[in-house]
C-alpha cells in the first residue's frame, strides 16, 4: 500500500526513570485498518497507547500524523489531531443518558446558550445507526442499565460521533462474553469500513486472528514484528510474543536475547 | 455535516409513541431504580395524613401556613446542598455558616447602623466567600469536605457566638423588610396572579419542547401526559392559594378588621429559587457537567471538563444559598441567636435533600427533592412538636430527625445498589 498512513510512530523511547518500557518502537496505522496490538504483560502496550493518546510524552521518535510529524504535549493535541482513544475502564458516567455522555465536555447548546437536546439526540442515534448498531434501543437509556457489550458500543460511537480518524480501543473484549464479543468484533470491523484507523489492543488471539489486518507484536517494550495478518499463523504471533522472534520473523537472536536479560 | 450523517439519510424518528408507550417507559425507570420524586411524595401524603388524623387542626390553615414558613429555609438550605451532594461531597458547615451570614447581617444593621438591604448583600457576600475557600481547600488542596466542613462548622458557630455575644441574641425590628418575607402576606389578587403566570409559564415551555422535537423529528412526550402535568400543578396550586386566601386571624370582627390571609411571601422567593436553580441543572452544561463529575469524576475529566472548577462552584452554591436560608430563618425568628444554625439545623436540611431523592453518593438529585423533602421534614417536625410536649420535646424531636434522616440514607443505599445492577 502507497497511501500515507493515519499514524506512523518512528523510533519511539520512553522510559520510566530506569525502566526502558518502549525502545525505538515502530509502528504503522492506515485509515480503513485495523492494526492489533499484542504483547505480553508488560511489554508496553498501554505506554504506548498512552503516547499516542498525549498522556504520556515520548523521549526520542516521532509520531507522525497523516505525514507530518507533531509533538503532543496532552491529550488535549491528541484530540486534536483526531486521536480517540476508549479507555479499557470505558469513562462513561453511570447516572449519564448514552446521549449525554456521547457528547460530554462538548454538548451542542442552542443560540440561547441552554442545551440543546434535540439535536444532540439526533447525532447520537445517527452515529449508532452508522455503525448499525441494533443492540441499544433508546439513546435516553441510563449507562448505568447497559451490558458490557452495550458500555463498548457507546464509548465506540463516541469516538465515531467526534470524527475520530484514529481510534485506540484498549482491551475492547476483555470482559464480555461470547455473544457480546461478536458484536464488539463487528462494530470494531465497521468502524475501519468507515475509514478509521482502529488500533486494536488484546490479549486474545482468536480476535486478532479474526478481525485485525495488521498486527503489531510488542516484546519487552521493542517492536518484534509489524506483519499484515494474511502473512502469519497464529502459532508465529504466539512464538513472537512469547520469544519476540519466530523463524526470520522478529528481532535477531542478539537483540531478543539482549533485552531479556 | 460528518462523513457519517452523509451516509446516513434513514430517518431518525423514532415513531411519536401514545400515552401508553410512555406511561411504559416511565414504569420501566421506576424500576431501574429511577424513583424519581415517587418516596417522597407518598411519604408527604402518608405522615400528613397520619398527623392529620392524630391531630385535629394539623390541616387548618393556620398551621399550614406555619408549616410553609417553617419548611422555607430548610428548603433553601437543601437546595444548596443538593449542588455539593451532587458531586459526592458533604458540606456539614451549611447550617453553622447560614448562622454566621445572618449574624453578620444583624450586628451590622441593628448595631451599626447599615442600611438593612446592604447588611443582607453583605450577608450574601461572606456566605459565597467561605463557599469559596472551603471548595478551595478541597479541590486544590486536597482534603476531604466532611473534614473541612466538620471543622468551619464548629469554628462558624465560634464566630456567631463571639459575634452576637453576651446578649444571646440581636432582635430584628417588625419593620425591617427582611421580616415581611417570612411574616407578611401576598395580596390575595397578586397571589392568584403569580400562580396564573407559573401555570403559563410552565406549559409554555412545556408545549414548546413538545413542538421543538416533533419539529426535529423526535418523539414529543404525548400531549395528554403534558396537558395532566400542566393540570396537576393547576390544581395544586390552586389549592395551595385558595387556603392561603382563607383567613387565619381568629381575632377579626367587627372590631378587629386586621386579616391574616394570603401565601407567605417566602414562597414566592421559594419558587424563584426553585426555577432558577432548576434551570441552571436541567438546561445549562454546567448543571450537565454536576452531574457527570458527580458520576465519574475521572470520566468527565477525561472528556475535558475543568472537575475542580465544578467542585469549588457547588460549595459556592451551598454555602450562598445557606447565607440565604440563614436570612430566612432570621426573618421566622425574628432575630439571631448566638446559636444561630446549629444544633438540627443542617441535619433537617440534609435530611430534606435525602428524603427527596437525592443520592449521598454522588450523581441523582433535583432541585424538586429539596421542595418535597424541605415539606415532608417541616410536617414531621411540626407533627411532632404538637405531639410531644413538655420538658423533653426537642429531646425526642432530635431522636426522632435523626432516625429518619438514617431511614433516608438506607433507603438511598439501597436503590442505589438496585440501581447498579
Ligand atoms: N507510570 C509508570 N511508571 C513506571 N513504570 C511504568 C509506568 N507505566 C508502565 N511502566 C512499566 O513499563 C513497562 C510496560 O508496561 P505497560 O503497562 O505498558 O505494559 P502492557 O503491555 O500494557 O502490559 P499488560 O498486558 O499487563 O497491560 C512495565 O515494565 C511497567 O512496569
Ligand atoms: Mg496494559
Amino acid at each position: 500500500m502507497t497511501t500515507i498512513p493515519a499514524l506512523e510512530l518512528r523510533g519511539v523511547d520512553k522510559s520510566f526513570g530506569p525502566v526502558r518500557a518502549l525502545s525505538s518502537v515502530n509502528l504503522t496505522a492506515r485509515a480503513g485498518e485495523v492494526t492489533a496490538l499484542v504483547g505480553d504483560n508488560g511489554a508496553g502496550k498501554s505506554t504506548l497507547i498512552k503516547c499516542i493518546g498525549g498522556i504520556h510524552r515520548v523521549d526520542a521518535g516521532e509520531l507522525v500524523f497523516d505525514g507530518s510529524p507533531r509533538t503532543l504535549t496532552g491529550p488535549r493535541d491528541a484530540a486534536q489531531f483526531g486521536v480517540a482513544i476508549v479507555y479499557q475502564d470505558l469513562a462513561l458516567c453511570d447516572n449519564l443518558d448514552i446521549t449525554d455522555n456521547m457528547f460530554l465536555g462538548r454538548e451542542e447548546v442552542t443560540r440561547r446558550g441552554t442545551l440543546d437536546v434535540n439535536t444532540m439526540e439526533k447525532q447520537a442515534r445517527r452515529a449508532l445507526d452508522a455503525l448499525s448498531v441494533r443492540t441499544v434501543r433508546s439513546v435516553h437509556q441510563v449507562v448505568a442499565n447497559l451490558s458490557g457489550g452495550q458500555r463498548q458500543t457507546v464509548a465506540i460511537a463516541k469516538a465515531v460521533l467526534w470524527k475520530a480518524k484514529i481510534v485506540v480501543l484498549d482491551e475492547p473484549t476483555a470482559a464480555l462474553g461470547v455473544v457480546q464479543t461478536e458484536q464488539v468484533l463487528d462494530l470494531v470491523r465497521r468502524l475501519a469500513d468507515q475509514g478509521v484507523a482502529v488500533i486494536l489492543v488484546s490479549h486474545n488471539m482468536n480476535d486478532v486472528m479474526r478481525v485485525a489486518d495488521s498486527i503489531g507484536v510488542l516484546y519487552l517494550g521493542r517492536m518484534a514484528a509489524q506483519v499484515k495478518r494474511v502473512d502469519v499463523t497464529q502459532t508465529q504471533i504466539v512464538e513472537l510474543i512469547t520469544t519476540g522472534r519466530s523463524g526470520d520473523l522478529g528481532l535477531s537472536s542478539a537483540e531478543s536475547a539482549g533485552v531479556a536479560t | 455535516m460528518t462523513r457519517i450523517l452523509e451516509e446516513n439519510t434513514r430517518e431518525v424518528s423514532e415513531a411519536a409513541p401514545g400515552v401508553g408507550a410512555y406511561l411504559r417507559g416511565y414504569v420501566a425507570r421506576v424500576r431501574g431504580g429511577e424513583l424519581g420524586s415517587i418516596p417522597a411524595m407518598a411519604g408527604l401524603v402518608l405522615i400528613t395524613a397520619v398527623f392529620a388524623v392524630v391531630h385535629q387542626g394539623f390541616l387548618s390553615a393556620y398551621n399550614i401556613e406555619a408549616l410553609v414558613i417553617q419548611a422555607a429555609p430548610i428548603i433553601v438550605m437543601a437546595m444548596g446542598l443538593i449542588f455539593v451532594l451532587l458531586l459526592g461531597e458533604i458540606d456539614l458547615s451549611a447550617g453553622t455558616t447560614g448562622g454566621l451570614c445572618a449574624a453578620s447581617m444583624a450586628v451590622l444593621v441593628i448595631r451599626h447602623g447599615m442600611t438593612w438591604w446592604l447588611g443582607i448583600l453583605t450577608a450574601l457576600v461572606i456566605g459565597v466567600f467561605i463557599g469559596t475557600t472551603m471548595g478551595w481547600l478541597r479541590a486544590r488542596i486536597g482534603i476531604p469536605s466532611f473534614v473541612i466542613t466538620l471543622a468551619t462548622f464548629l469554628a462558624f458557630q465560634g464566630v456567631t457566638l463571639i459575634l452576637i455575644g453576651g446578649e444571646g441574641s440581636v432582635n430584628l425590628p417588625g419593620n425591617m423588610p427582611l421580616i415581611q418575607l417570612e411574616n407578611s402576606f401576598v395580596p390575595l389578587w397578586l397571589g392568584w396572579v403569580l400562580l396564573a403566570l407559573a401555570v403559563l409559564g410552565y406549559a409554555a415551555v412545556q408545549v414548546a419542547d413538545a413542538l421543538g422535537r416533533r419539529r426535529d423529528g423526535l418523539a414529543p412526550v404525548p400531549f395528554p401526559v403534558i396537558a395532566a402535568k400542566i393540570a396537576a400543578l393547576a390544581v395544586l396550586g390552586s389549592l395551595f392559594t385558595y387556603v392561603m386566601g382563607i383567613n387565619r386571624n381568629v381575632a377579626t370582627n367587627a372590631y378587629f378588621s386586621s386579616k391574616a390571609q394570603g401565601m407567605p411571601w417566602v414562597v414566592v422567593l421559594v419558587a424563584v429559587l426553585y426555577v432558577g436553580w432548576n434551570f441552571v441543572l436541567t438546561r445549562t452544561r454546567y448543571g450537565r457537567h454536576v452531574y457527570a463529575a458527580g458520576g465519574n469524576e475521572e470520566a468527565t475529566r477525561r472528556a475535558g471538563v475543568a472537575v475542580s472548577r465544578i467542585r469549588i462552584s457547588v460549595f459556592v452554591i451551598c454555602s450562598g444559598m445557606a447565607a440565604v436560608s440563614g436570612l430566612v430563618a432570621a426573618s421566622l425568628l425574628q432575630s439571631v441567636q448566638s446559636n444561630a444554625g446549629a444544633g438540627n439545623t443542617l441535619l433537617l436540611a440534609v435530611g430534606a435533600a435525602v428524603i427527596g431523592g437525592t443520592s449521598l453518593f454522588g450523581g441523582h438529585g433535583r432541585v424538586i427533592d429539596a421542595v418535597l423533602g424541605g415539606l415532608v421534614v417541616a410536617v414531621i417536625v411540626n407533627g411532632m412538636s404538637d405531639l410531644i410536649q413538655g420538658a423533653n420535646s426537642s429531646g425526642y424531636e432530635y431522636v426522632v430527625t435523626g432516625a429518619v434522616l438514617l431511614l433516608a440514607a438506607g433507603f438511598d443505599a439501597v436503590v442505589r445498589r438496585a440501581r447498579s445492577r
